[in-house]
């Protein structure tokens, strides 16, 4: 039944494939026609890659049947992330300035997914070189939250999240520079991990800020977020800031699924003002789960934490004015002329280029980081950020003195309406408040459904930070909640969304339109 | 169309010197011979087909990120410690964020305020004999960029040509950029300061084997950096001028063309009344003057900040130790004592020095050859040769054994001097080792004497004038029948025994 291999978590559909229960082929096809039936209205796919996918599973299946030694998650498709270098494959970063352009080469974490045999569906939706939290700022056109299309997935990573939440694939890759894995995981009811700074390799990412850039996981489960986790981590010679050690055992963590003991803290900081009453409610729930589950709960203050923003929208612009500046129309993407000039210069042509091919925020982005390095200013703007960071990463090492793990809401409200906030980027940025301060300092995170708030039945999330390099904790913690609140909302949470197959063709014909 | 500027007025030199006192910065850019580039794992080797040694990193494309080349760090580290700098025990690379066409990523990953060495000083010879201490302000890492061809205009450049193709096998090259203190004092002796300085450093690099030090190939190139103050009783207390800065000078000859001229172009301005422009400047070899390029008076923002994709280079001591000990004997030490073995002049160790021939003739003595006839090869034909085709001695394919082996065959009597050339033809041909030549050739002096008393016989036939002049006792009338000897055995003969066979035929020994 295709409906039940797309409901299937990845774990799920691994154990069917061993058993040789169903094949790669059909998994894969499954979720392929899953993406045909509701992508018109969820659009969380810039390319979708029918034969390269098939072509991959069939490949698994006859190295199955030759009786191969196969890893655990060959033959489960994915998503990725239009911000990882697919070999063969477009990669735009959401953009128009990379329309068309097809990498010579795979991104390591690419190359990992396909030696580990799992076939790709395709490239998912982004805000534009991964800047916005609401995947509004594709230049392919939004991606919608699959609970309410009216509404945004989050973002950056939106169309990976939304993919995950529509039963579309039952995983996908993101990346996060700010909070773009766990936000969309928060407002879609899925999970979604940044690991360590430099637990996954970025080579073959398309830098948006080099030093605060992590990919990973976007799961339905924890399990599953372990299983992946431990496909794309560890050392890349190719990335020099990636960490020289074996990846942290997150699979066992995940299957222990144990808080009995553990000092568990709650940022005083983070889930007051400014926080939706309902996704605080359930934040508070969760907590007593945890303390009812024998764990020790304490409130932590970091400091620091609100200076966080200001010093990540310093930081973030400054690396990425630099990151893009090779986007020139000089070597590959999209070249535009001038209007009205008979024989311009490279540097009208990388003007009108640039001009054409970036969108708004891009253009804002680029303004504010040239600005902070500029000469006159770097040691009042990017100077100063880069102290604050250094005063976050001392809040963290204070805190996780007293405590193993930090807990906060994901994000301060559920999913806003498309279109609600775009004219404000503030009250935009206000929206990664809780998730940027574990960039900054290269810890790790992860966002796990915390219920329905309330007040608009959408899905909340409970974030969980750990020390650098203690990724596991994220795992034991994570995955014990998971099964309290599994059995408080009786079941996957993602079992009460709306069933997209239901909705007539008419909403994938507006989407279009 | 291009714009000659005519060249600009000059003051007389003494004049100049008279008025001003030159203060100079020189920053000399050494690509490294490593045989990966300087983030990447592409090829170095110069002069092959564009773009065929490139890959996602040196190519800048999306996602490509760089890792630091050790080695590139070792030669760093080596040519910190010989310009007796301090090595840093943590440094950074930093982006230095500009537009250029030839930049791959339009930011060049190079060391801002953290270089991997610094404070040091070289000890330069002058012809005088007296020594000048050029001050090191930092050596640091960078990359290089690509190369553009601009095609179908008249001059090559970029303005007038219909496109422009871009090699990026140069992109990611590993360069040192050595930059200097502002050297003062050197007087009138500035130009020649200069271009010691660049000899004295290449001989240096080139002893340490970090590069190929070719200036016509763009593997050492130097800015030069003048300014004047006027002469004044406390000369220190005078704040130093405005400068210019005259880029990529390929020739030491150019380094110290270029410096006099900017001397005496500058001077003639500010005895006018006139101010200098803070610019950058093209020498032009051809005309012997430089020309204005771009204006610096809106300073480059290059926006520089910390490398976010490298992490720190931090090179431990025992690392820095172990470099210090691979370092070679200094080039001028170690010349004086060449010098002294094989009992050169100065003039004529100068012309080694010159031809960069110390270690080829080093290499052919101990091969066996005498070294006045090493010498004798490598500076002389050889190198005359490669400045006649712009090549360098080592693409000939000559090897210190063949030149030692050569020399062997003209001090044992085979050949004589025009025979031993047409062998080393031979040798640069491919044809093998000098004595194969020789005999595949049937290069050997003819001393038999009967068949030169026949060669001797004819020609006096044919010349009944001259031998009589010479049976008059006009001895040295004897030098035009030797000549036509050896035309007779087409340049084979024992020459000295030639010329006791005439005499003695005609009855004047």
């Amino acid at each position: 039944m295709t409906s039940d291999i797309t409901r299937a978590s990845a774990a799920e559909l691994a154990d069917a494939l061993s058993r040789k229960d169903i094949s790669a082929v059909e998994a894969t096809q499954a979720h392929l026609d899953r993406i045909a039936a509701v992508d018109g209205a969820v659009h969380a796919f810039l390319h979708v890659d029918t034969d390269g996918a098939l072509a991959a599973a069939k490949d698994i299946d006859q190295r199955r049947a030759a009786g191969e030694d196969l890893h655990v998650l060959a033959g489960v498709p994915i998503a990725v992330k239009d911000v990882m270098a697919t070999k063969g494959l477009p990669t735009t970063a959401g953009s128009k300035i990379l329309e068309g352009w097809v990498p010579p080469y795979d991104a390591t974490l690419v190359s990992k997914l396909k030696a580990a045999g799992m076939p790709i569906l395709g490239k998912t939706n982004m805000d534009e070189f991964a800047m916005g939290s609401s995947t509004e700022h594709s230049a392919y056109g939004p991606s919608r939250n699959p609970w309410d299309l009216e509404r945004i997935p989050g973002g950056s990573g939106g169309g990976s999240s939304a993919a995950v939440a529509a039963f579309e694939a039952p995983l996908a890759i993101g990346t996060d520079t700010g909070g773009s894995i766990r936000q969309p995981a928060a407002v879609t009811g899925t999970v979604g991990t940044k690991p360590t700074y430099g637990g996954v390799s970025r080579y073959g990412l398309i830098a948006l800020a080099s030093s605060l850039d992590q990919a990973g996981p976007c799961t339905r489960t924890v399990l599953d977020a372990a299983l992946l986790h431990s496909v794309i981590g560890g050392h890349d010679p190719m990335d020099s800031t990636s960490i020289d050690a074996p990846v942290p055992p997150v699979l066992e963590a995940a299957r222990r699924a144990d808080v009995k003991g553990m000092r568990i803290g709650v940022v005083k900081e983070l889930g007051g003002e400014g926080y939706q009453a309902g996704v605080r409610q359930r934040f508070e729930e969760s907590v007593q789960l945890l303390v009812d589950a024998g764990a020790e709960v304490v409130e932590v203050s970091c400091p620091h934490f609100e200076y966080a923003l200001a010093a990540y929208y310093l930081i973030l612009p400054s690396e990425a004015s630099s990151n893009l500046a090779k986007f020139d129309a000089m070597r590959y993407g999209l070249r535009v002329l001038p209007e009205g000039v008979d024989d311009p210069s490279a540097e009208q042509v990388m003007a009108a280029t640039r001009e054409a091919g970036f969108g708004d925020e891009v253009k804002r982005r680029i303004i504010l980081g040239t600005y902070a390095l500029s000469s006159g200013y770097y040691d009042a703007y990017y100077g100063q950020a880069q102290k604050v960071r250094t005063l976050i990463s001392r809040d963290f090492a204070a805190a996780f003195e007293k405590v193993d793990v930090l807990v906060s809401p994901t994000a301060p409200t559920t999913a806003f309406k498309i279109g609600e906030k775009l004219e404000d980027p503030m009250a935009m940025y206000l929206n990664d408040i809780a998730t940027i301060p574990a960039n900054l300092a290269g810890v790790p995170g992860m966002s796990l459904p915390s219920g329905l708030a309330p007040e608009d039945g959408l899905p909340t999330g409970i974030q969980i930070l750990a020390p650098a390099t203690k990724d596991e904790r994220l795992y034991g913690v994570g995955a014990a909640l998971e099964g309290m609140l599994s059995d408080r909302w009786g079941g996957h949470l993602l079992a009460q969304a709306p069933d997209l197959a239901d909705l007539t063709s008419a909403i994938a014909k507006e989407a279009r339109a | 169309m291009t714009t000659t500027t005519a060249a600009e007025k000059v003051l007389d030199y003494a004049e100049a010197l008279a008025s001003f006192d030159p203060v100079m910065g020189l920053e000399v850019h050494v690509e490294l011979n490593t045989a990966t580039k300087m983030f990447c794992g592409c090829a170095t080797e110069f002069g092959a087909e564009p773009n065929s040694q490139v890959c996602p990193v040196c190519l800048g494309l999306p996602g490509a990120l760089p890792v630091v080349n050790d080695k590139a760090v070792e030669s760093a580290i080596r040519i910190g410690l010989a310009l007796n700098c301090e090595i840093a025990e943590w440094c950074r690379f930093a982006r230095k964020n500009y537009f250029y066409p030839d930049m791959p990523k339009n930011f060049q990953t190079s060391q801002y305020d953290e270089p991997i060495a610094f404070n040091g000083y070289l000890d330069v010879e002058l012809e005088d004999g007296t020594t000048y201490r050029v001050e090191i302000e930092r050596a640091h890492m960078e990359e290089d960029t690509g190369k553009s061809l601009h095609v179908g205009g008249a001059t090559g450049r970029i303005h007038g040509a219909d496109y422009s193709l871009v090699d990026y096998n140069r992109a990611g090259i590993p360069l040192i950029e050595i930059v200097t203190k502002p050297l003062v004092g050197a007087g009138e002796r500035a130009p020649e300061v200069a271009r010691a300085y660049v000899a004295t450093l290449r001989d240096l690099l080139r002893a340490l084997h970090v590069s190929d030090v070719r200036m016509e190939q763009g593997s050492l190139r130097c800015d030069a950096n003048v300014s004047l103050r006027p002469r004044a009783e406390d000369q220190q207390a005078v704040p130093f001028g405005t400068r210019t800065e005259t880029k990529n000078v390929n020739s030491l000859r150019s380094v110290e063309r270029a410096v006099r001229y900017e001397i005496t172009r500058q001077a003639a301005i500010l005895t006018g009344g006139g101010s200098i422009t803070q610019e950058t400047r093209h020498w032009h070899e051809d005309t012997g003057v430089t020309t204005s390029g771009r204006v610096k008076s809106d300073a480059e923002d290059y926006r520089y900040f910390p490398e976010p994709d490298l992490v720190p280079v931090a090179p431990t001591r025992e690392l820095v130790e172990d470099l210090r000990g691979t370092l070679p004997e200094p080039p001028a030490q170690r010349r004086r004592r060449l010098q002294g073995d094989w009992g050169f002049s100065d003039l004529e160790m100068r012309d080694v020095v010159n031809a960069g021939a110390v270690e080829l003739i080093e290499e052919t003595v101990e091969a066996g050859a005498s070294p006045a006839g090493a010498r004798k090869w490598w500076t002389g034909e050889l190198a005359r040769r490669a400045n006649a085709e712009g090549r360098d001695v080592a693409d000939f394919g000559v090897t210190p054994a063949h030149i030692a082996e050569l020399d062997g065959l003209v001090t044992s009597g085979r050949l004589n001097d025009s025979m031993a050339r047409q062998v080393l033809e031979g040798v640069i041909a491919g044809e093998g080792a000098p004595t194969e030549v020789a005999d595949a050739r049937g290069l050997q002096i003819v001393s038999d004497d009967g068949a030169l008393g026949a060669a001797v016989d004819t020609v006096i036939e044919a010349n009944p004038d001259l031998a009589a002049k010479i049976r008059d006792g006009k001895v040295q009338a004897a030098g035009a029948l030797i000549g036509q000897v050896m035309k007779e055995m087409k340049g084979q003969a024992d020459a000295a025994k030639v010329r006791t066979l005439i005499l003695e035929k005609l009855g004047v020994s």
